[in-house]
């Protein structure tokens, strides 16, 4: 039924002739210069001061970087080249301003434009959606689907846009929408689908004023897949938002802990636009909001700002590499002598327990499951036969095969839901599916800020829609697929998640502890009720 | 020690109630003189009896014992006096637990129907007591029993029946495929019960759950909350040595290979409920009954 409203014609050039492949570096490179080009374009219009505060922003952005380079080190080697080769064209800019002047302008500009531009006309499409993992907190009475997964319904993106106009008021509310791309299978009509090539910077000018840079950056990052992985997507949101509260400056006459949270809003939804949020992103988002709003206002703002630091390292720390840590002491009794492990696709976590399992002079040997279009599997292999650890590499349609090999699986996990189910990259299911029917034990292993309140039985009503063109693939100089668009019944598919069972999970491991399935919603239950 | 094997010596004594006793007049008798120096005395007395009675359930006593006497902040600067306020609490826990069989089997006797034959497995007194329930409420019932080799207790829990005038038959181990379709439910002990909800007992045990799971006959296992305890096997294998084999046998022999284990394990997805005296729980309940004790 929603198959003539979800086909929309692209705009943008996507040139049929050319095959799409993973962008290389230099596009990436190439694709950041023109976002700065964009953007100092439009500051020469607003004239001088907001440029040197961009280059000022810069220089802040070119120190903090080998902050975030440590941490995303985990995540993979890409981001860490990425945003190396990032440094030195930031570095271009000399920045030697003075931060307090700035600041203060800044702030006096914002408020006179809040002012002035009251009302944003309909010329810069301001819809934007919020997929929070919770979404109904706005509407207590009626459950609604969140908008996220209505893109099908004009009536509700209208809505939408309507009330984000009426924010209008009270703060510059420039988020882009993103339009959706190709032809949509109609199972998944409901989700948004959006091409690589079409990043969303490119469509719309975005001034620094608006959106911080660095959410820019990530929102970038984000959707180019160049920071990928639940932890890793975490990891650097928290970094971006440390890096947002330091250039935070309060207005005046306005109180901090009610004034950022304002602030953040426009940066989650942009981020949302370019890729949607995980649900670790969701609960790292909940914490910090509910932080923000602790502080006392008869804070100072130096003082809070520096708390607010404190308090997304120390989650970092806790949630994240404490659990890691926790999580591999209890695994590492699970792996035996002689073990065969099978895992699939690229995990940190699972990655790390093995390795630490490894260096605990456990013998046993792996096997990496991959699958295309992402092939994950090779970053994996990639870190464990570094390590020295034997490992034989598979893709998933020859998993029956191998499985009789088999002692344990290992997963990791994206999300667990409120009700059992394990949410991970799409062929995990499967893979828990063989396995059972193997009679091989199944673990997953998640950390405790993974854990969502959301309830999910099938992959359908809620999941993301990758870019359609990664399954066009050329073999012998052939690509068979180019073509797609032009013909009306076909239609690719490339999903990112799914769901598994409970039933077909043995246990999981958790930095609580080792507690089967079933017991996720104790855990929620027990960690409200520390909050 | 002696006490510990004076106490056992009483027949209707579990083996875990019996350890706790004695830790109690261990700690009646110590002499640390810091709280710490109090807790690796008893632990290392824990790990004493572990040694000569190497049950899951002496551990699982130990270890809970410790927790609940040790459970709040004993911020009295005296030590006697902390020692004191720990051997109440201990009191307390010892009486608790004496009750829970009785509470286990007031919960239990109700799901037993008049004219029903139940099969159990092996000799164990909570299902003995439960079985007693239902005999004082009138109601007729058959009992089939298997023999349980290598010690034959089931021959033992024939002969207790038998005083209670119950009809009671002892099957074979071999012949559980046998009698499952004229039985109408099954009862049995546990000597653990594992976080996943699964039981750990007597060998034998799991093939007479997979073997009800087949002819679709409810598997219903009674155990006292002090069995809990903190393991999580995934199969098999995954228990540990040193509750499978007995004390002796394994400071003895040096290969495992060649001996008979002594318990198994049965997973959750083939037990109906288990009746515990914190209530009638399903297997996944377990769980989260687990976290309250020890988190």
């Amino acid at each position: 039924m929603a198959d003539s409203d979800g086909r929309q014609v692209d705009s943008i050039n996507h040139s049929t002739g050319k095959i799409c492949k993973e962008l290389t570096k230099e596009e990436k490179q190439r694709l950041r210069k023109e976002k700065k080009q964009h953007k100092k374009n439009k500051k020469d219009d607003r004239g001088p001061p907001e440029k040197e505060k961009e280059k000022e922003k810069a220089s802040v952005l070119a120190p903090s970087k080998p902050a975030t380079q440590s941490p995303a080190h985990k995540a993979a080697p890409v981001p860490v080249n990425a945003s190396a080769s990032e440094s030195p064209v930031a570095a271009e800019k000399p920045a030697k301003s003075k931060a307090e002047q700035r600041a203060e302008r800044r702030a006096r500009q914002d408020t006179e434009r809040a002012s002035k531009q009251g009302k944003k006309e309909g010329g810069q499409q301001s819809a934007s959606s919020k997929p929070k993992a919770t979404p109904n907190e706005l509407q207590p009475v009626v459950k609604r689907l969140p908008e996220h997964i209505q893109v099908d319904d004009p009536a509700a993106l209208k809505k939408l846009a309507k009330k984000l106009e009426r924010q209008q008021v009270r703060q510059i509310n420039i988020v882009p929408l993103r339009s959706d791309y190709g032809y949509k299978v109609s199972l998944f009509s409901h989700l948004h689908q959006y091409s690589r090539k079409n990043p969303p910077t490119q469509q719309i000018s975005i001034p620094a004023t608006v959106i911080h840079p660095s959410i820019v950056r990530l929102g970038l990052q984000y959707s180019q897949g160049i920071i990928a992985g639940s932890n890793a997507r975490s990891v650097a949101l928290l970094h971006a938002f440390k890096q947002v509260i330091q250039d935070y400056s309060t207005p005046p006459n306005e109180e901090l802990s009610r004034d950022l949270v304002n602030k953040l809003s426009p940066y989650i939804s942009f981020l949302s636009q370019c890729r949607p949020l995980s649900a670790s992103m969701g609960n790292a988002i909940k914490h910090i909001k509910k932080e923000i709003s602790n502080i006392p206002s008869q804070c100072k703002e130096e003082e809070a700002k520096r708390r607010l630091q404190e308090c997304i390292d120390s989650y970092i720390n806790e949630k994240i590499i404490l659990a890691s840590e926790a999580i591999s002491k209890y695994a590492i009794e699970k792996i035996s002598d002689g073990d065969v492990i099978l895992v699939y696709g690229c995990s940190s976590l699972v990655n790390h327990i093995l390795c630490e399992a490894f260096e605990k002079q456990r013998k046993f040997r792996v096997i990496v499951v991959d699958s295309r279009p992402r092939l994950e599997g090779r970053e994996a292999l990639r870190r464990l036969v570094k390590k020295g650890i034997r490992c034989t590499y598979v893709l998933i349609s020859a998993l029956s095969y191998i499985l009789p090999e088999v002692s344990k699986v290992f997963l990791g996990a994206h999300a667990l839901l409120a009700n059992g189910y394990v949410m991970s990259r799409v062929g995990t299911s499967q893979i828990a599916l063989v396995a059972k029917a193997y009679n091989v034990p199944v673990l997953v292993c998640c950390e405790t800020y993974k854990f969502c309140e959301r309830v999910q039985t099938d992959s359908f009503v809620s999941n993301e829609l990758d870019d359609p063109d990664d399954l066009i693939v050329t073999r012998n100089g052939k690509t068979h697929l180019e073509n797609w668009q032009t013909v009306k019944s076909l239609g690719l598919l490339n999903l990112v998640y799914d769901v598994t069972p409970p039933d077909f999970v043995d246990l999981v491991i958790t930095d609580l502890g080792m507690i089967p399935c079933t017991s996720v919603p104790v855990v929620l239950r027990v960690k409200n009720v520390d909050q | 020690l002696d006490e510990y094997l004076r106490i056992r010596e009483d027949p209707d004594v579990a083996s875990a109630v019996a350890a706790i006793r004695s830790l109690l007049e261990f700690l009646k008798r110590e002499q640390s003189e810091t709280i710490l120096g109090l807790r690796e005395n008893m632990t290392k007395a824990i790990h004493r009896l572990e040694e000569t009675d190497s049950s899951v359930a002496v551990s699982s006593g130990g270890e809970l014992f410790l927790r609940f006497i040790s459970l709040t902040s004993l911020e009295h600067p005296d030590l006697s006096q902390c020692k004191n306020v720990m051997i109440e609490r201990g009191e307390l826990f010892l009486k608790k637990i004496s009750l829970s069989r009785g509470k286990v089997g007031k919960l239990c006797h109700t799901f037993i129907k008049d004219g029903a034959k139940i099969l159990t497995h092996s000799s164990s007194r909570v299902v003995l007591k439960v079985l007693e329930n239902a005999a004082a409420d009138n109601k007729r019932f058959t009992v089939y029993v298997t023999e349980s080799q290598p010690d034959s207790a089931g021959k033992l829990m024939a002969q207790k029946l038998c005083n209670l005038n119950i009809p009671v038959t002892v099957v074979l181990d071999a012949a559980v495929g046998y009698i499952m379709e004229k039985v109408d439910l099954v009862i049995v002990g546990a000597e653990g019960v594992v976080e996943s909800g699964g039981v750990i007992n007597k060998i034998g045990t799991y093939q007479m759950a997979v073997c009800s799971k087949a002819h679709n006959k409810p598997f219903y296992v009674v155990a006292e909350s002090f069995k809990f305890v903190r393991l999580y096997p995934l199969n098999q294998q995954d228990v540990p040595d040193r509750f499978k084999y007995k004390a002796d046998i394994l400071k003895t022999v040096k290969d495992l290979n060649q001996e008979h284990p002594m318990i198994d394990y049965t997973p959750p997805s083939l037990i109906t409920l288990l009746f515990t005296d914190l209530g009638v729980l399903t297997p996944s309940a377990v769980s989260d009954e687990l976290i309250k004790l020890y988190l």
